[in-house]
């Protein structure tokens, strides 16, 4: 048994410990003690890999372990983890461990709740230390499905109409990506071979390019729909608004990170010689997400919708910094994954805990919020600062690492499209600020605001652990640079080897 | 080589006051947060200045060299390009250490008394340290990527500062445009950075500035639209320098900046964070220089064009502190025009050693003037010239310490701003005629509304006072004392064998015929403000009446702000931010919505037809192989 196993076993044995529990405040202890050793489990893999990688200098997959499932299909439970996954890992268990502490409050069907919650990180965990494509897509699904359940059930507003439009466009996404991993299998033997869908065997051959060009896009859009590529974005917004606190963390934080992570790792570094072809037509997208979101979020007004157009435009970043297939560019996009991923995960705890105060996510009903609550204010002015690429945050070292591996192309479609990206800091800074300035800043609009209370005990271990993860990555980013890029460098012999 | 070690010091001890006081500051009384930061940047300072000691003066009195006494990789693109951490101690930082350093000392310790009793005290000088350590960052990075970084924390600071008191909806707004307008020109920056790390692969400004190098190589040949790459990279980097520096057109968030706590106004929008612009050019001269001649004399002409029409601007305001924020503008423009006028190396550098002389100076007599008005706001209640009048009788120590600033700032010897202005008009008039023509009007300008100001307030007619005006405490004259001895006496150091382009020692000529027209224009302006305001009259308002429109658009900026609200709000907001969130709410999310609709209909439809009915199904068999057979007849037949 590989060590890994642990990653989607403590959660498991989380959610039949929460089924014993008999009141809200078991539940709420067994969940968080579950997420915590979690935490703990994801600190020390990430540690443990890069004590492993700094030694060797090796930056091979860790606790490897391979066995049989269906041997009749060749389908295996392969799991192991470089450095990029470790990261991932560590980034769903932050996330996860926030997300139960901002969901603290909830009172209906909290023990439903919790499970679901956790069964949705189970499916993320699988999905991030599996190897083996039919694995990936089995968890993927784990994780996709309690998402209806949580925003239908828990959700607020329009919430059965928005987690039917969430799911059933996931759902398509879905289709789309079967149909590419089952291109993969069926071209995954070069010579005859047994089929497999062993993501590392996969990556020892070159797929037929004509099979790639079909399957390429394909898989793309398949886990893009989940990275919110333009114009696939539009559950993002409805479906936020709708979710619950954690599920919005989890799914804004995580999920589409997912979706990212899917690109890189399995249509990207499988398929290199199509997307090397194709990028042009995705690099518009992901350009045009980036500038589009940006522009989106300016003119909403329910805090919720402004975060999921954010969030379209910093992911829309992640696929275009994943899509210039340079080590440089592809190091910043998984930088980007990670930050956004807290950042927009303390943005959804901040503006849920605001809205259990306030009840309502409308900026203009706020005002002069920072007098009044100064704890969470002060947290969502410097969650904006992240969010803008403020110095001292992740989002400004992997915005940067993006911004100079694109500008390593040297041709006019790349430097436009680049330079276009680029001017998206000016824009993210108009729309943040116009939040903060609206909503925490000024003179208290409404009188009944003046009693409301600051932050409590489990609001403030929720957002500060966000927090502190960004500052720790922006203050000192070389750790986490460093075994991204050493991760990547076999990846990039596959991914450049068209070049030669 | 000596050891400099401890200049680490002085760039961490202001950060670390600044999470104590954040982090903690709310715990303790409020003037203990006070006396913590000013304790603090005193060490600094005193370290500051130990630091000029021994790199000016403890070595013999040949070229300065570079030292680098910390640099660490702070995060690694490839291989070779890396942001680099450190500390880059040569002439121009080792002053700015100083320059920071002493003006935010003056402001701490005057806010002391400022600020006293304010709601939020702790919070204001935890952000005077961020902002000390975001500047001093700034000016000691051996790195362009450091210094960028610095530069958009530095703008965050800033921001933080103007919008001090956050409730006042003016100062949210001054703060949000401060940050906007300046991250535009950051972006100009950042582009401009990524295309020059293309062609050089290197961030170091030791590598950059090396003269005679030959990093620009792969660059040589390639255009864009008429002008070279590196050309492009170099100008949009002064794009970010313009920025901060508010050079035109970028110069509309610095009047409204003024809504922050006067003493952050003499800190960073007169002394320091203003002046990053010029730094940053003088930083990278070199390459401006050898590589892309054509920019800095676009430098110089960007610098000259502010310098005028600030000059002009500030005649007509009544604010005494817009007056002095549009002074600002001005005197950076003179920084600027020495820098485009200057050569490399030698006497021929003089226009660089004038600029970074004026830069010294400058910050002191414009943070007097700047802690001056403080002082008078603070006896008055007021920002508005025509609330004041007669203040001399009641606030003497302002009273002296403000003539000196403005003696200063006119140019008239033996006061620092003399020394300085005058070289750069020496500079400008043995390259640039035009220019130098421009700053010489300039001279009289800001001789002439520095002593509109100064009579308006001092002299003039007594107003009622809701009580009678009375000169601030202690804490605060003690800055304005030091600051005027400092504006007075610090034109006599000998910066020509301290700071040079080349950092070689040089000696100056004077150009008696140059001294004698600086002057006397000076006194020309003194006279003629003199001859307004120094008692109340119908002349001003009459001289006004005269000029009619032109006094208007004066009076209103020429209504650059307006301008740039008609772009912002009117096309960005209505014509694309508008739209794109329609077109993402109806077109698209009404296609995706659309095909699920189809489905639900087309299914609708066509559930009719799995009826049960074996006649039906009959039919539609016999039918459907019917055709099958019939097509198939067709196509082989």
């Amino acid at each position: 048994m590989s060590f890994l196993n642990l990653f989607v076993a403590v959660p498991v044995l989380t959610v039949l410990g929460i089924m014993f529990t008999k009141d809200l405040k078991g539940t709420r202890i067994v969940s968080a003690i579950g997420m915590g050793i979690q935490l703990i489990l994801a600190v020390y893999l990430m540690v443990f890999y890069m004590s492993q990688a700094g030694v060797n200098n090796l930056h091979e997959i860790i606790f490897q372990s391979d066995s049989v499932w269906f041997p009749s299909l060749n389908i295996h439970y392969y799991v192991g983890v470089d450095g990029i996954a470790s990261a991932m890992i560590l980034l769903t268990a932050i996330v996860i461990f926030a997300g139960v502490f901002a969901s603290w409050k909830v009172e209906f069907l909290p023990r439903e709740f919790f499970i679901s919650l956790i069964v949705l990180a189970t499916g993320v965990f699988g999905f991030f230390i599996s190897l083996d494509l039919f694995t990936m897509l089995l968890y993927y699904e784990i994780a996709v499905i309690p998402m209806y359940l949580l925003i239908g059930i828990w959700g607020s507003g329009p919430k059965e109409k928005s987690a039917m439009k969430l799911t059933l466009m996931l759902m398509a996404g879905s289709a789309l990506l079967i149909a590419g991993l089952l291109g993969l299998y069926f071209n995954s033997s070069a010579e005859g071979g047994p089929l497999t869908f062993n993501l590392i065997e996969i990556s020892k051959i070159t797929i037929p390019i004509t099979a790639q060009r079909l399957f390429f896009p394909l898989t793309f859009i398949g886990f893009g729909v989940l990275g919110a590529l333009f114009p696939f974005h539009t559950w993002s917004p409805d479906g936020h608004a709708s979710a619950p606190t954690a599920v919005s963390m989890l799914h804004a934080g995580v999920l589409m990170k997912l979706g990212a992570y899917g690109c890189f790792r399995i249509a990207i570094f499988l398929m290199p010689e199509a997307a090397h072809e194709m990028s042009w037509f995705f690099i518009i997208l992901t350009a045009t997400s980036v500038i589009y979101g940006a522009f989106g979020a300016i003119q909403q007004k329910d805090l919720k919708y402004i975060n999921a157009y954010s969030s379209v435009s910093h992911v829309g970043l992640i696929l275009f910094g994943l899509l210039m297939m340079n080590s440089t560019a592809i190091d910043g996009a998984i930088m980007q994954m990670i930050s956004h991923g807290l950042m927009t995960a303390l943005f959804f705890a901040l503006i849920g805990m605001v809205y259990g105060r306030t009840h309502t996510r409308n900026v203009n009903e706020m005002g002069g919020l920072l007098k009044i609550i100064p704890f969470l204010g002060v947290m969502y002015i410097l969650a904006g600062f992240a969010s803008l690429g403020l110095p001292g945050f992740s989002g400004f070292v992997a915005e940067m690492t993006i911004f100079v591996g694109a500008f390593f192309h040297n041709d006019m479609f790349h430097r436009v499209a680049t330079i276009i990206v680029v001017s998206s800091i000016v824009v993210t800074a108009v729309y943040v600020l116009r939040v903060v300035g609206i909503m925490l800043l000024g003179p208290v609009r409404h009188e009944e605001h003046l009693k409301l209370k600051d932050a409590t005990w489990f609001e403030k271990v929720s957002t500060i652990t966000l927090l502190v993860s960004m500052a720790g990555i922006g203050l000192y980013p070389l750790w986490l640079s460093d075994t991204i890029l050493g991760s990547l460098q076999p990846i990039m012999e596959k991914i450049t080897m068209y070049l030669h | 080589m000596a050891d400099y070690s401890y200049t680490l010091l002085i760039i961490l001890i202001p950060f670390f006051v600044f999470l104590l006081l954040g982090l903690f500051g709310n715990r303790w009384k409020p003037m203990v947060s006070g006396w913590i930061g000013t304790t603090g940047l005193g060490v600094a300072f005193i370290l500051s200045l130990i630091t000029a000691y021994q790199y000016f003066f403890a070595g013999a009195g040949e070229a300065y060299s570079k030292i680098v006494p910390y640099d660490f990789v702070w995060l690694s693109f490839t291989d070779t390009l890396q942001i680099h951490m450190g500390i880059l101690l040569d002439p121009i930082s080792v002053m700015m250490l100083v320059v920071v350093t002493t003006i935010s000392l003056m402001s701490h310790w005057f806010s002391l008394g400022y600020m006293k009793g304010e709601v939020g005290f702790e919070r204001y000088y935890s952000f005077l340290s961020l902002f000390t350590f975001s500047m001093l960052g700034l000016v000691v990075a051996p790195d362009l990527f450091q210094m960028f970084i610095f530069y958009e924390l530095v703008g965050a600071s800033s921001f933080l500062l103007i919008g001090f008191y956050y409730q006042k909806p003016s100062a949210v707004a001054a703060a949000k445009k401060a940050f906007i307008v300046t991250r535009f020109a950051d972006f100009g920056f950042l582009v401009g950075i990524l295309i020059l790390a293309y062609f050089t692969n290197t961030y170091d400004f030791a590598t950059l500035t090396k003269p005679g190098t030959t990093i620009f190589a792969n660059a040589a040949g390639i255009t864009f639209m008429g002008a070279s790459a590196i050309s492009w990279a170099m100008g949009l980097i002064f794009v970010g320098a313009a920025g901060k520096s508010a050079m035109f057109p970028f110069h509309i968030w610095l009047p409204d900046a003024m809504e922050g706590p006067t003493p952050v106004s003499a800190l960073i929008h007169a002394a320091t964070m203003v002046v990053a612009g010029v730094f940053t050019v003088a930083r990278l001269f070199p390459v401006y220089y050898f590589q892309t001649p054509d920019v800095l004399i676009l430098v110089g002409y960007v610098g000259g064009f502010t310098s005028l029409f600030a000059a002009v601007i500030a005649i007509t305001q009544h604010d005494i502190k817009r007056v002095l924020a549009f002074s600002t503008l001005s005197q950076i423009g003179y920084m600027m025009v020495g820098l485009g006028v200057s050569h490399y190396g030698g006497e021929e550098g003089l226009g660089y050693m004038a600029s970074m002389f004026h830069l010294f100076t400058h910050a002191m007599f414009k943070a007097l003037l700047f802690l001056g008005a403080g002082s008078i706001i603070h006896a008055v209640h007021s920002n508005m010239m025509q609330d004041m009048g007669g203040l001399r009788k009641y606030m003497p120590v302002t009273h002296i310490t403000f003539l000196v600033a403005a003696l200063a700032i006119s140019g008239i010897p033996p006061f620092s701003g003399f020394f300085s202005k005058d070289e750069i008009l020496a500079a400008a008039f043995q390259t640039n005629k035009l220019l130098f023509y421009t700053e010489y009007i300039t001279a009289g300008l800001t001789s002439f509304y520095i002593f509109r100001l100064y009579f308006n307030i001092f002299w003039g007619k007594d107003r009622k006072y809701e009580h009678t005006p009375h000169e601030s405490p202690m804490v605060m004259k003690i800055p304005l004392i030091f600051l005027a001895l400092a504006a007075a006496f610090v034109g006599f150091l000998p910066f020509h064998e301290l700071v040079t382009s080349d950092m070689k020692p040089f000696e100056t000529v004077t150009h008696w015929n140059l001294v004698i027209a600086s002057v006397s224009i000076g006194v020309l302006g003194i006279g003629f403000a003199w001859f307004l305001f120094k008692k109340e009259n119908s002349k001003p308002a009459a001289i006004a009446q005269w000029f009619g429109g032109l006094y208007t658009i004066t009076y209103h900026k020429f209504y650059i702000d307006e301008i740039y609200l008609f772009v912002t709000k009117k096309i960005l907001f209505n014509l694309v931010s508008r739209p794109i969130a329609w077109f993402d709410r109806h077109i698209i999310d009404g296609f995706m919505v659309g095909v699920g609709t189809v489905t639900v209909k087309t299914s609708d439809k066509i559930k009719g037809f799995q009826s049960g009915n074996l006649q039906q199904y009959a039919f539609a068999f016999v039918a459907g192989a019917l055709i099958i057979v019939l097509s198939l007849l067709y196509y082989i037949g």
